[in-house]
C-alpha cells in the first residue's frame, strides 16, 4: 500500500473520535495544492500526499484549541507541533498526528522561474507527476522536466528530520535522511559575506517591494497572536500605517523577534510572501545565534524550555563586555 | 542655539529603576562629569525591556542605546536581569543581519552605589558611538548602494513570471 492509500486508511479508522484532520488536497489546478480540513470518509478520499504539500497544517492549530483534530505532517510541520507543545499552546490530549516519510516539496517560485524559462508560464498548468528525482510540469501543451534537486524548497535542501520527530500514528517506510547542499544557505551565505552598511542597504532594496500583507504572519505557525498582533494594535501604537521602509522592516524585526528560540525554519514567511523577499533569512540568523548561544533547537523535544524562557546564574557562552 | 548643537549624539538609555538610575543619580549627586548625550528612560526592571524596544529606538534613528540593570543575582525582582541577559544577547547578535552596527547597543550592570561606574560606562560608551559617528539612516541609502546589493540573491520565480 502506497504511503498515501495507508494515510487515508488511519484516518478514516480514526476519524469517529475527532472534529476533522488537517491535511491537503487538490487546488484550483495541479501544480498548487491547498489546506484540506476532513471532516467525512469523502473527504479523506481527496487527500494528498507528496511534493506539492508546501502548506505546514501546524498553523492551523492553535485556532482550534478545546476541540480533538488529527493534522497530517511532514517532518518540517512535526516541529511546529512539538513546539506549539512545548509552549503550551495545544494541548498534547486533543491532537492527533499523523505522519509519513517526505521526500521533500517543491518550491513554487522556483517551478514558475523553470516554467518562464521554458516559455510557458504557471497560469496554464494541466498536469504535473512527481517522482522522488524528477517533477514533470505541463503547461501550456509543453511538458517540462525538472530535476527535484533543483526546485526543491531550500528547507528541504538542508532537511535534518524528512520523518516527524513526533507521531501517534506514522506509515510506510521512514525516508532517508538528504545529504545537505551547500547553496541551501545561499541567502545567509551571501549576507554574511557583506559589510554591515551593505546589508542595509540589502534590506532597503527588498523591503522596499513589501505590500504589508502580513501573509508571512498568518503563514507562520508560531504566531498566534493573531488579533492582537501588535504590528495592528493601536495601544501601544508599535507600527504606524505609513509606508515607509523603516515601517516595513520593523515589522520583519518584530516578526524574527517574537521568533527567537522559536523558530522551527518551517520557511512559511518566505514561501508565503507574494513579494519573494528574503524574510527567513532573518530567522535563519537568528537560529544560528541561539544554537550559537544556547546549543538549542527548537521543535524537536516537545519537554524542553525554550531558552529564553529559561536563565542560568552563571551563563556559559555570554561573554559580558568589562567596563 | 545651545553650544553643543551638532557636536552631540542622540543615545538613549533604558536604565532600571533600582540600579542603575540609582547609580545615575549618585553620579549625578557627586557632581561626576559626565558627556551629555545620553537621554535617560527609567524602567522598572532590565526584565521590563523588550528587545524591540532597543530595535526601533535603533531602526528610527537613535545614534545609540545604552541598556543598564542591576548585577546579576542583585535583581530587585530576583531574576528579572537574567532574562534581560539572554534577551539583550540574542538582540546584540542580531543587529548586525540589518546592517546595525552592534557597537551602537551595548548592555551593562550598575549598581546604585555605583556612581563610579556610571561615570566610566556612559563615558566610555558615548566615545565609542562618537567614534562610530551618526548613525546611516535606513531610509536615506544611497541608491549606489542599493544597486550594488539587488543582484546578491537570486531572485524568486513570483519576480520572475510577473
Amino acid at each position: 500500500m502506497s504511503r498515501l492509500e495507508e494515510l487515508k486508511t488511519r484516518i478514516k479508522e480514526a476519524l469517529p473520535g475527532l472534529e476533522c484532520v488537517i491535511g491537503w488536497q487538490k487546488g484550483y489546478d495541479a501544480l498548487h495544492n491547498t489546506p484540506l480540513f476532513m471532516r467525512s470518509a469523502e473527504d479523506v478520499d481527496k487527500l494528498e500526499w507528496g511534493a506539492l504539500n508546501v502548506h505546514n497544517p501546524a498553523v492551523y492549530l492553535p485556532t482550534m484549541a478545546g476541540k480533538k483534530v488529527g493534522v497530517v505532517v511532514k517532518g518540517c510541520d512535526s516541529r511546529s507541533v512539538v513546539e506549539l507543545l512545548q509552549e503550551n499552546l495545544i494541548n498534547r490530549d486533543n491532537i492527533v498526528i499523523f505522519a509519513a516519510g517526505c521526500d521533500g516539496v517543491v518550491d513554487l517560485t522556483k517551478v514558475k522561474a523553470k516554467l518562464a524559462a521554458a516559455g510557458t508560464g504557471a497560469g496554464v498548468v494541466t498536469a504535473v507527476s512527481a517522482d522522488g528525482k524528477t517533477v514533470s510540469v505541463t503547461a501550456g501543451g509543453k511538458t517540462v522536466a525538472m530535476p527535484m534537486a533543483e526546485v526543491a524548497a531550500d528547507k528541504c535542501l538542508r532537511c535534518q528530520y524528512p520523518n516527524a520527530v513526533l507521531a501517534d500514528t506514522f506509515v510506510g517506510t521512514p525516508a532517508p535522511q538528504p545529504t545537505p547542499v551547500p547553496s541551501a544557505n545561499a541567502d545567509l551565505d551571501a549576507l554574511d559575506a557583506m559589510s554591515v552598511p551593505d546589508r542595509m542597504a540589502f534590506w532597503r532594496y527588498h523591503m522596499d517591494r513589501c505590500i504589508r500583507c502580513y501573509a508571512c504572519r498568518n503563514a507562520c505557525p508560531m504566531c498566534v497572536c493573531r488579533d492582537h498582533c501588535i504590528a495592528q494594535s493601536r495601544e501601544p501604537h508599535w507600527l504606524s500605517q505609513d509606508d515607509s521602509v523603516t515601517e516595513k522592516l520593523m515589522f520583519q524585526v518584530v516578526h524574527a523577534m517574537h521568533l527567537a528560540g522559536r523558530c522551527t525554519e518551517c520557511g512559511e514567511c518566505q514561501r508565503a510572501c507574494p513579494m519573494d523577499i528574503p524574510v527567513l533569512a532573518l530567522k535563519k540568523h537568528l537560529n544560528r545565534t541561539i544554537h550559537d548561544l544556547f546549543d538549542y533547537q527548537a521543535g524537536v523535544d516537545a519537554a524542553a524550555i525554550p531558552p529564553l524562557l529559561q536563565f542560568k546564574t552563571e551563563e556559559v557562552n555570554i561573554k559580558e563586555r568589562s567596563w | 542655539m545651545p553650544v553643543l548643537t551638532g557636536k552631540e549624539l542622540r543615545i538613549v538609555g533604558f536604565l532600571c529603576n533600582w540600579c542603575s538610575y540609582g547609580g545615575a543619580d549618585t553620579a549625578g549627586v557627586g557632581r561626576f562629569n559626565q558627556p551629555t548625550d545620553l537621554r535617560i528612560i527609567r524602567v522598572p526592571c532590565s526584565g521590563r525591556i523588550d528587545p524591540l524596544f532597543i530595535a526601533k529606538t535603533l531602526i528610527n534613528g537613535a545614534d545609540g542605546v545604552l541598556v543598564s540593570g542591576c548585577h546579576p543575582r542583585d535583581c530587585h525582582y530576583a531574576e528579572g536581569n537574567f532574562y534581560a541577559r539572554r534577551r539583550l544577547e540574542v538582540l546584540k547578535r542580531f543587529l548586525p543581519i540589518l546592517g546595525i552596527d552592534p557597537g551602537r547597543f551595548d548592555y551593562t550592570w550598575v549598581s546604585a552605589s555605583e556612581g563610579q561606574r556610571w561615570q566610566k560606562v556612559v563615558t566610555a560608551f558615548t566615545e565609542q558611538i562618537h567614534t562610530l559617528g551618526p548613525a546611516p539612516r535606513f531610509d536615506a541609502v544611497a541608491p549606489e548602494l542599493l544597486a550594488k546589493v539587488a543582484g546578491a540573491i537570486s531572485q524568486g520565480g513570483n519576480r520572475v513570471a510577473a
